[in-house]
């Protein structure tokens, strides 16, 4: 199952290695799905920066490693980890379902008593369980052309989560989806895959955490698949906290109806080599979205968000706000594009990159793209890059307050712009102190 | 309290401070006022340790310390404090925040523990009444939307929260109407006591009619060239400093 001595991991082996012990290796149409991303892998192969789309970040630490499959959940899990990390404080009533090595752990995981109308459940349960309800859904949302990763991720995906919520049905509560990484000694790759379907009018609150717990070299190469029907709501907020050897893939696909809302919030702080990548499809009339995010990066760790808002109805809107501390010799990517179909007029869409340079060897890469087909719209974009303001910092200093802490609180500062963005105060609690803590004024 | 002798400094290479002495001791207000480019604002950033100034002769003590061999934020922390001239606006960072880090930053180096939310609440609701400044300028951003006068009454606030021993007012005045004047005056009189000094720069006569000094110095071409009493003070208000910028040409 894997390539030889040259040192990359050979997908399409494993696939056929594979294939038959996935899950639903009985239903045709998921059989047609994984062939169709394994065939979409291999004409298109894993992206080099000779792709536009992947021009500034480049998968060669990939090409080094031979990644295995991961192991049985309980059997990759350390003695001793009998709790899990979570992004909340304990206390707060969380539902959580913990994904180790992209499998499902029922020790570590707290689903609780759900509402009526809401399901919560492990991907490969409901896949055996129900899987004429995923049939319609699954693999839908995300357009697998010109997109490799997910194209692999669907060929592979063994397990993830399915949280489905029902018409009018309100989840008050965060649904904490935890990736645990990191934990086995040898190499692993998993291709963890999410499902979330919100019906009309209901509302639910998301949180992804992924967390490395080893200095392992692993790759995880996540997908998200979310669709918010007619006047529903999802908020959802990502944190990647991979461990410092990690190659961290992802992307969220979400689909809009009439009305419907998306807030979305990324914090990225771990992986070596991490890409979060959102695509909006803006479906329905009066659709609007927020795409935010801030990074932290320091040594030699590279960041790309890469987001694709497609604006199609009419009146609809999007604001997106990315920003990015860089230290050391560390690297961010910024690729933010906005299209505006033919027909979707009144849209209205904003974005704004902006990266603050805390080292001469620190690099961003920003690259704004508005694409526009219709008219009578009010778009805009913006990227700046700077460094800490030296006027400010002396100011500070002239008070008393030391150097180090004076740096903290502007780059605490500049970063509140983007973190204020999450609404919901437990979690802007939590993201605040994982910002102190990358600090050291937690 | 402050000991400056034969104190000579360049900016960009170029000599601004040609050999200044100055002995300020506990209780005292002195008043450093001369022509622009006389090298006022020089001194107050060399006191305060800002980067660009180049010392290359003499030395500053500071309470019996090598002022020079100081960290900005350990020469606050000593007690020596900077109003700005042009007080530096900080957009993401409230001025509570702000005033709460400086505070309790000195309290620490002092090895006292820090003011918990309430008793630093009383603190500058006190502070800010006393100064007419309203509640809503502590939520915004540092300096950010304030007027000139509101800028220079939160260096006064600052500097009312700080207590410093030794206080330099780097014209404090410029961009007051009578009112704020007044206010600002008042602000630093009340802060006036045997044991903190202050040393007032400035350009015109008008603040000293608020702040009496005990002594005026006459800063013109990088050198002290007279001092006096408060009366010198006058004696400029009518005469100009034309003597000397001419004189010591």
């Amino acid at each position: 199952m894997l390539n030889g001595n040259s040192g990359a991991t050979d997908f399409e082996a494993v696939f056929t290695d594979r294939r038959a012990s996935l899950p639903g290796a009985d239903l045709a149409w998921l059989t047609e799905l994984r062939e169709s991303g394994i065939n979409q892998f291999r004409r298109q192969g894993l992206p080099t920066p000779r792709t536009e789309a992947w021009k500034y970040t480049n998968l060669r630490p990939l090409q080094k490693v031979a990644f295995a499959a991961a192991p049985d959940a309980a059997a990759a899990r350390p003695a001793g980890l009998d709790k899990a990390p979570s992004l909340l404080p304990s206390g707060e009533h969380v539902r959580r379902l913990v994904l180790t090595e992209g499998r499902f752990d029922p020790a570590l995981s707290s689903i609780g008593d759900l509402p009526p109308g809401v399901t919560l459940e492990p991907l490969a349960q409901a896949i055996r369980r129900d899987p004429g309800g995923l049939q319609s859904y699954l693999g839908r949302i995300a357009h697998p052309v010109g997109q490799p990763m997910l194209a692999l991720n669907t060929a592979l995906m063994e397990d993830g989560v399915v949280l489905r919520v029902g018409r009018g049905a309100v989840l008050s509560e965060p649904v904490e989806v935890l990736h645990l990484g990191g934990l086995s000694d040898r190499a692993v790759a998993y291709h963890p895959r999410l499902l979330v379907l919100l019906e009309a009018d209901s509302r639910a609150v998301l949180v992804e955490n992924f967390v490395g717990l080893g200095d392992a070299s692993y790759f995880a190469n996540a997908v998200t698949e979310i669709r918010v029907a007619e006047g529903a709501r999802l908020d959802h907020i990502k944190v990647q906290a991979e461990g410092a050897a990690a190659t961290h893939l992802a992307s969220c696909h979400v689909w809009l109806d009439r009305q419907a809302t998306f807030i979305g919030f990324s914090l990225a702080l771990g992986a070596q080599l991490s890409r979060n990548e959102v695509h909006v499809r803006l479906e329905g009339e009066g659709a609007r979205c927020r795409v935010n995010g801030a990074y932290l990066m320091r040594g030699k760790q590279h960041c790309d968000n890469t987001t694709l808002i497609e604006h199609l109805k009419p009146e609809t809107s999007c604001r997106e706000v990315f920003k990015g501390v860089l230290d050391d010799q560390s690297r961010g990517v910024f690729q933010g594009r906005i299209m505006v179909h033919r027909g979707a007029d009144k849209t209205d869409g904003h974005q704004l990159s902006k990266a603050l340079l805390l080292s001469d060897r620190a690099e961003i890469d920003a690259k704004p793209e508005l694409e526009i087909y219709a008219d009578d719209v009010k778009c805009s974009h913006g990227a700046t890059v700077g460094d800490i303001d030296e006027q400010a910092l002396f100011y500070l200093r002239a008070r008393g307050i030391p150097e180090a802490r004076a740096r903290s609180l502007l780059i605490q500062a500049f970063l509140d712009e983007a973190l204020d963005e999450v609404g919901i105060p437990a979690l802007h609690e939590a993201l605040l102190s994982r910002v102190a803590d990358w600090l050291g004024t937690g | 309290m402050l000991e400056i002798t034969n104190l000579h400094a360049t900016v960009d290479g170029k000599a601004i401070l040609k050999g200044i002495d100055l002995s300020i001791r506990p209780g005292e207000v002195h008043a450093m006022m001369g022509p622009n480019g006389s090298g006022k604002s020089t001194l107050a950033y060399i006191l305060t340790g800002r980067d660009g100034y180049e010392v290359t002769e003499g030395e500053i003590r500071y309470e019996g310390r090598d002022l020079l061999e100081m960290a900005p934020e350990e020469r606050a922390a000593e007690g020596l404090f900077l109003a700005f001239q042009y007080p530096v606006e900080i957009p993401g960072v409230p001025n509570t925040t702000f005033l709460k880090e400086a505070l309790n930053a000195g309290r620490k180096h002092r090895g006292e523990g820090p003011l918990d939310a309430m008793q630093f609440l009383k603190l500058i609701r006190q502070k800010t009444q006393d100064l007419g400044m309203s509640d809503e300028m502590l939520k915004r951003s540092v300096n950010v939307g304030f007027s000139g006068g509101e800028k220079k009454r939160n260096e006064i606030l600052q500097m009312a929260i700080l207590e410093p021993k030794l206080a330099v007012l780097d014209e404090t005045d410029s961009g007051l109407d009578i009112d704020a004047l007044k206010i600002v005056a008042d602000g630093v009189n009340a802060l006036r006591g045997p044991e903190r000094s202050m040393l007032v720069i400035t350009h015109y006569q008008r603040l000293l009619n608020y702040i009496v000094p005990d002594k005026v110095h006459v800063l013109a071409q990088g050198r002290i060239a007279r001092t006096g009493g408060p009366e010198l003070a006058e004696e400029l208000e009518a005469k100009g400093y034309a003597e000397f910028t001419t004189a010591a040409a």
